[in-house]
């Protein structure tokens, strides 16, 4: 008993140790010269410079990597909610046909199962046709289409724990349909518009093989801004490791901020 | 709202709030399937600056059948695939166990986890570029410590995979973690506890009682984390780019080569829908699988 007990101890310390090691690790890389990256120093003298050459150099595009990410991620989480929670609310509260409702349902996660890698090919040859490759329309696009079937799940999900009276009563008081989903329904889910608003905004900052493939240099995301100092001419390693702490930021304020919603959004969402 | 207007919007809001999420999905997943089952019999030739389709499966099955990195890039993943994700349920389900019996601090290793679900891939797959390192990688500077030789993860034949696996480990544990947390939180508190009183011990009522009660969380988890490695493109192209040579080929990997660098649109169609159908195939699989392992139970 108490050996076991000792042992899932130290089975937790080190797999706590092994979870946060590495970005420890690379955040002190981050704050190395090159030098001492590539001598392996432990001890060290720390520098912004990193940082300076990812954010500030002329040669990098990383702060309008920066500002592309920002406007796809923001323009296609608000989208994907708008379209989304109406989607949800619809099939949850209306009488659909089996064939319509069953069907959306059943093709959404079917679509969320497949790998996106297979419709990268046919979206790029569509938005070459029309104009769109290489446009933040085009991104935006597709990320309000792979984020869809979450926030219609996860949004249904918080619609059913309404009881429905609540609606009905607000309907017999004279209000129309809209203002009853406006006014009495909509304040309730609020927690699930957080967690499928957090989820959909990260989903879209990290989403790479699309932006790999339908971005250029100016409208390329922040994980292809990340691929280019390991790819381009050489790998340019104190950079890479200041490129992934900037990256990860948005990561590490959801989680200060909305992890209650994000933990009850992830559960929620993979278990039903 | 008291206008016509207003009085025609609430009639049709039920149309009207479905409307733009099937016009999406209809644009952006139906037709783009139905034209890779077009561009998958077709071969396309420019002329004049346009591409021109001409009905030819044979051409793009003949590919499909001499494809040399084809067989390897479907080893690789199911190897990957399989080994990686239960290496994955095994320590999620060790971890999820043991954080449930702790009296505190729970919050905080779950906060920690969910890290690195959050995190870019791509972050990931270059972090860890710099940790497996061969000159000077944290991993290969511990190794040195106790004794043992530098090691070339990346770039030895038969390392590669396994570093990729490794790397995917450390991605996913928390994600099975936090679901089988969830789970073990929610068992009924009772049924162990007469377990225990009838005189089974910590060991008995975990492997007798707990884990049949795991169960249908451990199957969703499974198949949610199969399909996810199934897909896993951006660590590994990061990683190792599928090579050396094409020891860490996955199937995503060689159809994005396929269709984005050397430009073969039909032959890539029709790896498209292969893999379409692999997931299809896992998942009726997994479905009778589960629904028989749910019969089993008393």
């Amino acid at each position: 008993m108490t050996r076991a007990t000792w042992l899932g101890s130290v089975f937790l310390v080190v797999s706590t140790v092994l979870i946060v090691g590495p970005f420890l690790w690379i955040l002190m890389t981050s704050f190395k010269f090159q030098i001492d990256i590539y001598q392996g120093n432990w001890i060290f003298e720390p520098t912004l410079s990193n940082y300076e050459d990812v954010l500030f150099s002329r040669r990098s595009k990383f702060t309008s990597v920066l500002w592309n990410s920002m406007v796809v991620a923001t323009v296609s989480t608000t989208i994907v909610l708008v379209v989304g929670t109406l989607a949800a609310y619809s099939l949850h509260r209306f009488r659909w046909s089996p064939w319509i409702s069953r069907g959306l349902l059943a093709w959404m996660l079917f679509f969320h199962m497949i790998p996106v890698m297979t419709l990268v090919g046919p979206w790029y040859l569509i938005f070459r046709e029309i104009g769109l490759y290489n446009s933040y329309t085009g991104l935006i696009v597709t990320h309000v289409t792979i984020n869809l079937p979450m926030t219609v799940w996860l949004m249904m999900a918080f619609f059913r724990e309404i009881p429905r009276e609540i609606e009905e009563a607000a309907q017999m008081d004279g209000c129309r349909r809209i203002q009853a989903f406006l006014y009495v329904v909509l304040p309730l889910v609020v927690p699930g518009l957080i967690a499928s608003g957090v989820l959909a905004f990260i989903f879209s900052w990290n989403e790479f093989a699309i932006a790999l493939n339908l971005t250029s240099r100016a409208t390329a995301t922040v994980p292809v801004g990340v691929a280019r100092f390991a790819q381009d001419y050489e790998i340019q390693h104190a950079q890479m490791a200041a490129a992934s702490v900037v990256a990860t930021i948005p990561a590490v304020l959801i989680m200060f901020f909305g992890q209650r919603f994000v933990v009850r959004g992830l559960t929620l969402g993979s278990v039903k | 709202m008291r206008s016509r207007a207003g009085e025609f919007l609430d009639r049709t809001f039920p149309t009207w709030s479905l409307a733009p999420a099937a016009i999406i999905f209809i644009v952006l997943s139906v037709y783009p399937i139905l034209n890779l089952l077009h561009m998958s019999v077709s071969t396309f030739r420019t002329v004049d600056g346009v591409d021109r389709a001409t009905f030819d499966p044979l051409a793009n099955l003949r590919f499909f059948a001499t494809d040399p990195v084809l067989k390897a890039a479907i080893v690789n993943t199911l190897i990957f695939v399989a080994v990686s994700v239960a290496i994955e349920l095994l320590i999620g389900l060790a971890l999820a166990i043991q954080v449930a019996r702790l009296r505190r601090g729970k919050g905080l290793i779950r906060t920690l986890m969910i890290l690195p679900i959050l995190v870019p891939p791509v972050a990931i797959g270059s972090m860890w570029k710099l940790i497996l390192n061969y000159d000077f990688g944290v991993l290969n500077q511990g190794l040195a410590l106790v004794g043992l030789g530098p090691v070339n993860w990346l770039g030895d034949q038969t390392l590669a995979l396994v570093s990729v696996i490794i790397v995917d480990v450390w991605h996913w544990v928390p994600f099975i973690f936090l679901i089988l947390f969830a789970a073990v939180e929610g068992l009924p508190v009772d049924v162990m506890e007469a377990a225990k009183i009838d005189g089974a011990t910590d060991r008995q009522v975990t492997w007798h009682v707990m884990l049949p009660l795991l169960k249908p969380a451990i199957s969703v988890a499974f198949i949610f984390r199969a399909i996810l490695a199934f897909k896993a493109f951006d660590e590994v192209f990061l990683l190792t780019g599928g090579g050396p040579g094409t020891s860490s080929e996955l199937i995503s990997l060689h159809l994005y080569k396929i269709f984005f660098v050397q430009n073969n649109v039909g032959y890539g169609a029709m790896l498209s829908i292969t893999m379409i159908l692999m997931v299809v195939a896992f998942l009726l699989v997994a479905r009778q699988a589960t629904a028989s392992g749910a019969g089993d139970r008393p």
